[in-house]
């Protein structure tokens, strides 16, 4: 019986799909490599064009642009999704609708519909207060806020939505009990808990609005594109400003991803982390 | 029913004297759509007493349990706690709803604990505690930390103040919980089944931390499928079927020698 145990030598297994398939992807990589080496790129212009001041305004106004429309739809988001969950049906059925129209329109068509209001509105204002002309208004920078940060809303709506309720109920009972009013245990008890879902999701469409910004380059908002286009549209460098863009957007989002772990970590503690897979 | 019924008094209870019952209950009724989970509750508890409820599930005792703070609105009768009426304000015959603020403030000396413990996940066991003195008792930090570690002390959890919730087993969480509510220093004490989801050899650590309390006079309401600990801590027990309150008493009578049939199914079922 003991022969059976002692002294064997165990010969792993070849996983010979995995090492034909691991070749396969090497070539393929090399390919392209290459491809871009020997293509018609001139990698100077590149590196030349990639700090210039009109590519970096772009990028500032990229950044700030995602920013504020986020958070004009992470502050909709939160007033539209507890609007939802109001007994009240009037709230309730304005957030459904609020949520229906702006996620079904796309968003370049509601930058062009924001950019255009003055053909619907010559004047806004506060009548017989203040009166002011749409075209002055609504400019590239406040057309693009509003059509992004509004859609947005309606997103983060859903997102927000489904953070509070992923929180048990007992969790609003055991601070009601502690005498708590419905704000204190919304803002101590229950988003601290609702952020856990909330944060991964709302780090996606982060992500996804410093993309969104390059639509606004559409309506004339000098974001990093429209920088990048006004460019080669003087030296005839499309792929080359093109390509500056593109690393500026990897560079962005590369960084808004590491602080989304770091957020993700924060909230959740006092959760066991996911067995390892 | 006689015991209960001789100390509901006839005169206005909005407006009783000192030495009035802590909890006072008169035809106390809970719908939920047609089903009438309760049906017509009355029972007084005096400060200091403890009161035990047994019963069937389904019979209304949790039920009864959330009515006393206001975690449902009852449909018909009357429930006052230290003379207050819960969740209305009376002037002439008319009964004003309270608002948010006003429920929150009566639901503060009413300590409640639950079946699934209800810890807050994101707080430690100490910030758990400290968080109901802090932000709704406006308690400065440094005190309400004091009073948690001693009150955690007292559970016999005092190295347990930094842990997660998740950290800990379901005899820790609730004599947590237990903690918990002990430091909003409440007046009356709900616990609604403390013990039913833990494991059989978490249960006796959780009732000696009850035990104990019992024994320093606090007011305490438990549903309990304990017959033991009803037996030895309870002052009087209750026993509820289908939305009413069959049998109360003196423990050792309804555990033992019961009235009703119903009562002695009961008991006998639990004990077989």
């Amino acid at each position: 019986m003991t022969a059976e145990t002692e002294n064997l030598i165990i010969v792993p297994r070849r996983h010979f799909g995995r090492i034909i398939g691991a070749a396969v992807v090497c070539i393929a990589l090399a390919a392209i490599v290459r491809a871009f080496a020997v293509g018609q790129i001139e990698w100077d212009y590149v590196a030349e064009f990639l700090t210039v001041p009109a590519i970096l305004t772009g990028l500032v106004n990229t950044i700030v642009m995602a920013i504020l429309a986020m958070v004009l739809g992470i502050t909709l988001g939160v007033i539209f999704a507890v609007m939802r969950l109001s007994a009240n049906p009037v709230l309730s059925s304005t957030a459904i609708g609020y949520i229906w129209f702006f996620r079904a329109v796309p968003a370049l068509l509601q930058l062009l519909l924001w950019f255009n209001l003055a053909l619907v509105f010559p004047t806004i204002g506060i009548p017989g207060l203040a009166s002011f002309k749409t075209v002055d208004v609504m400019t590239p920078f406040v057309a693009a806020l509003l059509g992004l940060g509004i859609q947005q809303g309606a997103f983060t709506a859903e997102v927000v939505r489904a953070g509070l309720l992923s929180v048990d109920n007992g969790q609003y009972e055991a601070a009601q009990t502690l005498g708590m009013t419905r704000l204190q245990l919304l803002r101590r008890i229950i988003m601290p808990q609702a952020m856990r879902v909330i944060v991964p999701p709302i780090g996606n469409e982060f992500i996804g609005m410093v993309k969104l910004t390059s639509l606004a380059s559409v309506i004339q908002f000098a974001e990093i594109l429209h920088s990048a286009q006004n460019i080669y549209y003087a030296n005839s460098r499309v792929i080359e400003l093109l390509i500056v863009a593109a690393i500026w957007y990897l560079v962005v989002v590369t960084v808004l991803s590491l602080i989304q772990g770091r957020i993700e970590a924060y909230y959740a503690r006092g959760v066991a982390a996911p067995a390892q897979r | 029913m006689t015991d209960t019924l001789s100390q509901v008094r006839t005169t206005d209870p909005d407006h009783l004297a000192a030495g009035a019952p802590l909890v006072l209950a008169q035809k106390v009724e809970k719908h939920f759509g047609p089903l009438k989970v309760l049906k017509g509750i009355d029972i007084a508890v005096p400060k200091g007493e403890v009161l035990c409820i047994i019963g069937p599930s389904g019979s209304g005792k949790s039920t009864f349990l959330r009515c006393i703070n206001q975690l449902e609105r009852i449909d018909g009768g009357a429930l006052w706690v230290s003379g207050e009426r819960v969740g209305y304000h009376r002037e002439g015959n008319r009964l004003y709803e309270l608002d948010d603020k006003a429920i929150a403030r009566q639901r503060r000396s009413i300590g409640m604990v639950f079946q699934r413990f209800n810890l807050f996940p994101h707080l430690t066991a100490l910030q758990n505690i400290i968080e109901g003195p802090v932000q709704v008792l406006r308690e400065p930090a440094a005190d309400a930390t004091a009073r948690a570690l001693s009150l955690l002390e007292r559970v016999g959890l005092a190295d347990k103040r930094d842990a997660y919730p998740s950290q800990l087993s379901g005899g820790q969480q609730q004599r947590v919980a237990i903690a918990r509510s002990l430091a909003m220093r409440p007046e009356l004490l709900l616990f609604d089944e403390p013990t039913s989801a833990l494991d059989p050899e978490l249960v006796s650590e959780v009732l000696k931390v009850m035990r104990d309390l019992a024994e320093t006079g606090m007011t305490m309401i438990c549903v309990t499928h304990e017959l033991g600990f009803a037996r030895d801590v309870g002052r009087r027990v209750a026993f509820m079927d289908q939305g009413q309150i069959v049998e109360i008493g003196d423990p050792c009578i309804v555990l033992s020698d019961p009235r009703e049939a119903r009562t002695r199914a009961f008991i006998n079922a639990v004990r077989h």
